[in-house]
């Protein structure tokens, strides 16, 4: 649906973005990634044909940024970083304006602001100025704005940035069910969100690409190991913390043990395995035959705010691939 | 020209949404019906003075009221442009929904067009403000109306070449004021350029052409002048030509 070959901008002293090569499927969430001022927005304009790309190309349904603008921005559905709200203007006047803009008249136009404001739950203010909306409103009449046309594409930046939680709550659970009929580019820096929401991730920093993949492989990408949390609990209300430390770390393919906590009886360890070996089921079999209680064993996912983290850290792709290789 | 009719729309809409198309409703009414109002006893008096001492040549509406008034009304138009077009694009800028047009599909010479025709129409309606005292005249003498309607077409042509400037200098910033005050300046500066009646040289010509009161006097006589007529056509076009440029640039700044 969406596809970026090299796109590339510059300004008179720096590069915003640099040379980004990514593909995005037909309804796909995609999170974009990037710590503050990685060049997220400028991608984002690039797409939605605001800021033509100094270099590079991007074709959206087909349909190249810089070549058929408007056959591209018919296609797209944008929510900018701030809404782009009229204050003098009331929910359902703005909304019918917007939809006019894309090319909307008559009875489907009327149908099309009645189903926006349904799905984004602003029924209830649709006549009130949008300048008196409260924080929250304001986010979802510019969702509302961005759905109207019923684009194939939605580019939002940064949808639930000054939300509460319960509104981010809202606002997630509304992304997510726009999934699949459109296709959805989403940018943001809170990294939960695009755990919870996304299922292909895009990482830039300074306007590089970093990585894109799914969350999944990204984070199997991340570790190499096996990485487990046990819970380990002693019989007749003691536990011998060594003895088990020692027995666990005399398990063949094991290379770490930490003790995380320990209360009372019980305890919590993070393990983790040499490259390529899997140790649950030895971890398992020693502990249960050692005669203490198997309480917990599961694999630990990295969150993505240690993949981020870890992926954003060395300043060039390059130099990162070389640390990588470096380390087995 | 669907898409210029939707901006228009949306610019009148935010014009009577806010006070600033009443302030300038109020503003031509109060102020120009003061002047004419005046204008009007002086004519009066000066009538009845020539009955008096029995002069031969009688008393024209036309060329000793209306004509006068009408330069009048071109002057609070220059107070009334910058307040007219200094939000059009300044204010888009700076509330970021200039991002929202300018990613709809929808071309910039039709954003542009359309804003600046929702500020002629605006125009229209003050200019509508000040007809409504003429229209006195007609009630209680018998003024030529042919002059007075070329004379109002005329200076519907002088701010439509004001207001494109104004729409212009609008793109420029993201301040409503440097925007105002900017036009204000050039405004001003169109108007005075053209006293240079002292100079003979082929400078002062060029200067004084460049006046938008050395055009607007063929149609306060009630003359259209095709030469008139296409250096506000130029004026209007230059002006929205610019617009387009820098909305344009601002694609490849920004």
């Amino acid at each position: 649906m969406i596809s970026v070959k090299d796109l590339t901008k510059r300004y008179a002293r720096t590069t915003a973005v640099d040379h980004i090569n990514f593909e995005v499927a037909k309804g796909q969430i995609v999170g974009f990634l990037g710590p503050n001022g990685a060049g997220k927005t400028t991608t984002m304009r690039m797409l939605t044909c605001f800021l033509p790309p100094s270099s590079g190309t991007a074709t959206v349904a087909g349909f190249d940024v810089l070549e058929q603008p408007l056959e591209v921005k018919k296609r797209i559905g944008y929510l900018p970083e701030m809404p782009p709200l009229y204050p003098e203007m009331e929910t359902a006047e703005y909304l019918k304006f917007v939809g006019r803009l894309k090319g909307l008249s008559g009875a489907e136009l009327q149908k099309r602001v009645d189903y926006s404001c349904e799905r984004c739950a602003i029924a209830d203010v649709k006549t009130k100025l949008l300048g008196k909306l409260s924080k929250g409103y304001r986010q979802r009449v510019g969702l509302a704005q961005a759905i109207i046309h019923n684009p194939d594409v939605l580019v939002l930046d940064e949808p639930t940035a000054g939300l509460d939680p319960k509104q981010i709550n809202e606002t997630r659970d509304l992304i997510k069910g726009l999934a699949g009929s459109h296709t959805i580019i989403l940018s943001t820096h809170i990294l939960p969100e695009v755990e919870q929401t996304c299922e292909q991730v895009v990482i830039i920093n300074k306007g590089k690409l970093v990585a894109t993949d799914s969350v999944r492989n990204l984070q199997a990408r991340a570790r190499g190991a096996e990485s487990v949390v046990l819970e380990v609990a002693g019989r007749n209300g003691n536990l011998e913390l060594n003895a088990v430390e020692n027995k666990l770390r005399g398990i063949a393919g094991v290379s770490q043990v930490l003790c995380k906590q320990q209360i009372d009886s019980r305890a919590v360890f993070e393990i983790e395995s040499e490259k390529g070996r899997l140790v649950r089921g030895d971890l398992a079999r020693a502990v249960v035959e050692s005669g203490w209680d198997l309480n917990e064993l599961r694999p630990a996912a990295m969150s993505l705010e240690e993949i981020f983290l870890q992926l954003t850290k060395s300043e060039t792709p390059a130099e990162k691939a070389q640390a990588q290789g470096a380390q087995p | 020209m669907r898409n210029v009719l939707v901006i228009c729309r949306k610019e009148l809409g935010s014009y009577f949404a806010s006070p600033i198309a009443y302030i300038l409703l109020l503003l031509f009414g109060v102020v120009f019906g003061w002047m004419f109002s005046s204008a009007l006893g002086q004519f009066l008096n000066y009538s009845m003075e020539a009955q008096m001492s029995g002069s031969y040549y009688p008393m024209n509406l036309n060329e000793q009221l209306i004509r006068p008034l009408l330069s009048n009304v071109a002057v609070l138009g220059l107070f009334a442009i910058p307040m007219i077009t200094m939000r059009l694009f300044a204010e888009e800028k700076r509330s970021g929904t200039i991002e929202l047009l300018a990613t709809s599909p929808i071309r910039d010479i039709e954003i542009v067009v359309g804003k600046w025709f929702a500020s002629v129409v605006l125009y229209a309606c003050l200019l509508l403000f000040t007809a409504v005292n003429f229209a006195f005249l007609f009630r209680y003498g018998h003024p030529d109306w042919k002059p007075l309607l070329i004379a109002y077409l005329g200076l519907l042509l002088q701010a439509g070449g004001l207001l494109a400037l104004g729409t212009f200098i609008s793109t420029l910033t993201k301040n409503q004021i440097i925007a105002g005050a900017g036009t204000f300046g050039v405004c001003l500066l169109l108007w005075i350029v053209g006293w240079v009646d002292y100079e003979t040289a082929a400078w002062a010509h060029v200067l004084s052409y460049f006046s938008v009161v050395t055009h607007f006097e063929s149609f306060a006589r009630g003359v259209l002048d095709s030469k008139d007529v296409i250096f506000y056509a130029t004026v209007i076009f230059i002006g929205l030509f610019f617009t387009a440029r820098s909305m344009e640039s601002l694609r490849w700044r920004s």
